[in-house]
């Protein structure tokens, strides 16, 4: 894959159809493979990367990047698609300026779930059907790709693309909504048991703001978490309350925007189910204001900008008990 | 154990400037009781109401918040009402997920011609948030006084 990706960036580099290629490059470690620009054919032969860790959603750097002068080429997986669709239609992307082309994607991995498998220094992971070939420290393991995708690919929402220019890969079907399952998990349990659990998580968070950095959906140019004002803008070390606060309102403030790309959870250092979150919110607004999937298209209204005459009360959250 | 007898909640009510406050005014004039920890503020209308003031709210010490607005349909801007009820919907959801009590907060429409519901409505949620307690899952320690 990564070969014809390669092949694909470098004669549309070459033909001048595009000035700059958005894809992927080798990070600090193998297993993090982090967003970068390519305007030469040599840099983009010699660094670009892509394989089983290519899980970073490119569409938030297309803000930027279509402002520019001339026209970028983005590698865009079907999620990432959602969120590029999504800030097509907010208006946030100059979509003259980005040629899409579309990656097939069977699920990324994530190096977490590898250790947890107890296999222990890794030095390179390579993809071979549906297995990892993994060369480490003690000899070469192997191990199903399945079992290392990481939680958001395990419960794809959708192989389906939103968009695209072109396709390399295949375009695949909507997923079933076992994405929701955790959550149910969640609902089930009592306010005390929900609480100990979102205290324990939440109370890891130091606060570095990847999270918000990192989702397309949170793209605001001035952010209410940069109001040095707003007493909520830094980690305090006496209280809990401003873990609370910050992630309450961020997941508020993507209601009906957020894609459910998972991004959030991803790049968190605490391993925080922040998605968890969001996903309680898109599973509400579908039960309440009829199923709704941010960036699917561009017609539709975002539920939290829209309104019905016969909408539930706010009373249904207490009526319908631990729900 | 030592209970605090005299211990009464701060409940903070958001009331839309047209239907609400108005009819908190009519109670008074009435002369309907209503708890005097009900500490009313004024908001031009319901959909005014940034979420982040409700948490705001719980920070500097509040008890229960309660959103007072017109009846759906009847809003002076013709659809404030609709959008901060579903917004108040799915805030109120995402608190019980994250364990916080629903009791605490709560949505009620009251015209400028129910001064009785007002009332009525004020005792039922004061009563209910004594019932709970003392707020402490929402609470922000530098802003305790004592």
């Amino acid at each position: 894959m990564q070969a014809r990706l390669i092949q694909r960036a470098k004669e549309l580099l070459e033909s001048g159809e595009v000035e700059r290629v958005l894809g992927w490059t080798a990070g600090e470690f193998f297993y993090d493979l982090t967003p970068a620009v390519f305007t030469t054919v040599e840099v983009l032969e010699k660094d670009f990367r892509y394989n089983v860790f290519a899980g970073a959603n490119l569409s938030k750097y297309l803000i930027a990047e279509s402002r520019k002068p001339g026209k970028i080429a983005a590698f865009l997986k079907p999620c990432d698609s959602y969120s590029f669709l999504q800030l097509v239609k907010e208006h946030r992307i100059n979509r003259e300026n980005v040629y899409v082309v579309g990656v097939g994607c069977e699920g990324k991995c994530d190096m977490e779930k590898i250790r947890a498998a107890g296999i222990k220094g890794v030095l390179d992971v390579k993809q071979n059907g549906d297995t990892l070939v993994l060369d480490t420290l003690y000899g070469e393991k192997t191990m199903a790709v399945a079992d290392a995708l990481a939680e958001r690919c395990a419960v794809c929402k959708s192989k389906k693309f939103a968009i695209y220019d072109e396709l390399i890969g295949e375009d695949g079907e909507d997923s079933d909504d076992s994405r929701f399952a955790e959550v149910r998990r969640l609902e089930a349990m009592t306010p005390e048991e929900r609480f100990a659990f979102w205290r324990g998580e939440l109370s890891r968070c130091i606060r570095c703001n990847a999270c918000r950095n990192v989702c397309p959906a949170c793209s605001c140019e001035k952010c209410v978490f940069d109001n040095p004002a707003s007493g909520v803008e830094n980690k305090a070390a006496a209280s809990s309350f401003e873990e609370n606060m910050f992630h309450i309102i961020r997941a508020f403030h993507v209601a009906g925007r957020c894609t459910d790309c998972g991004e959030c959870s991803r790049v968190c250092p605490q391993h925080i189910p922040l998605h968890l979150l969001n996903r309680k919110l898109i599973s509400d607004m579908n039960e309440l204001y009829g199923a709704y999937q941010a960036g699917a298209d561009m017609e539709s209204r975002p539920p939290m900008v829209d309104f019905r005459q016969n909408d539930p009360e706010p009373s249904i959250v207490h009526e319908r008990g631990n729900r | 154990m030592q209970v605090n007898e005299s211990w009464k909640p701060t409940i903070v009510a958001f009331c839309c400037n047209w239907c609400s406050y108005a009819g908190a005014d009519l109670s008074g004039t009435n002369r309907l009781n209503y708890p005097a920890n009900v500490k009313i503020i004024r908001i031009p209308c319901s959909c005014r109401l940034n979420p982040m003031f409700i948490l705001r709210a719980f920070q500097r010490g509040a008890d229960g918040v309660i959103l007072c607005g017109c009846h759906p349909g009847d809003c002076h801007y013709t659809t404030g009402n609709y959008y901060a009820r579903r917004r108040m919907t799915l805030l109120f959801s995402l608190l019980d997920y994250l364990g916080i009590e629903k009791e605490r907060t709560r949505v009620e429409w009251v015209s400028a011609a129910e001064g009785a519901k007002f009332a009525a409505v004020m005792n039922d949620f004061v009563a209910t948030v004594t019932a709970l307690g003392e707020n402490k899952r929402l609470e922000d320690l530098r802003c305790k006084q004592d």
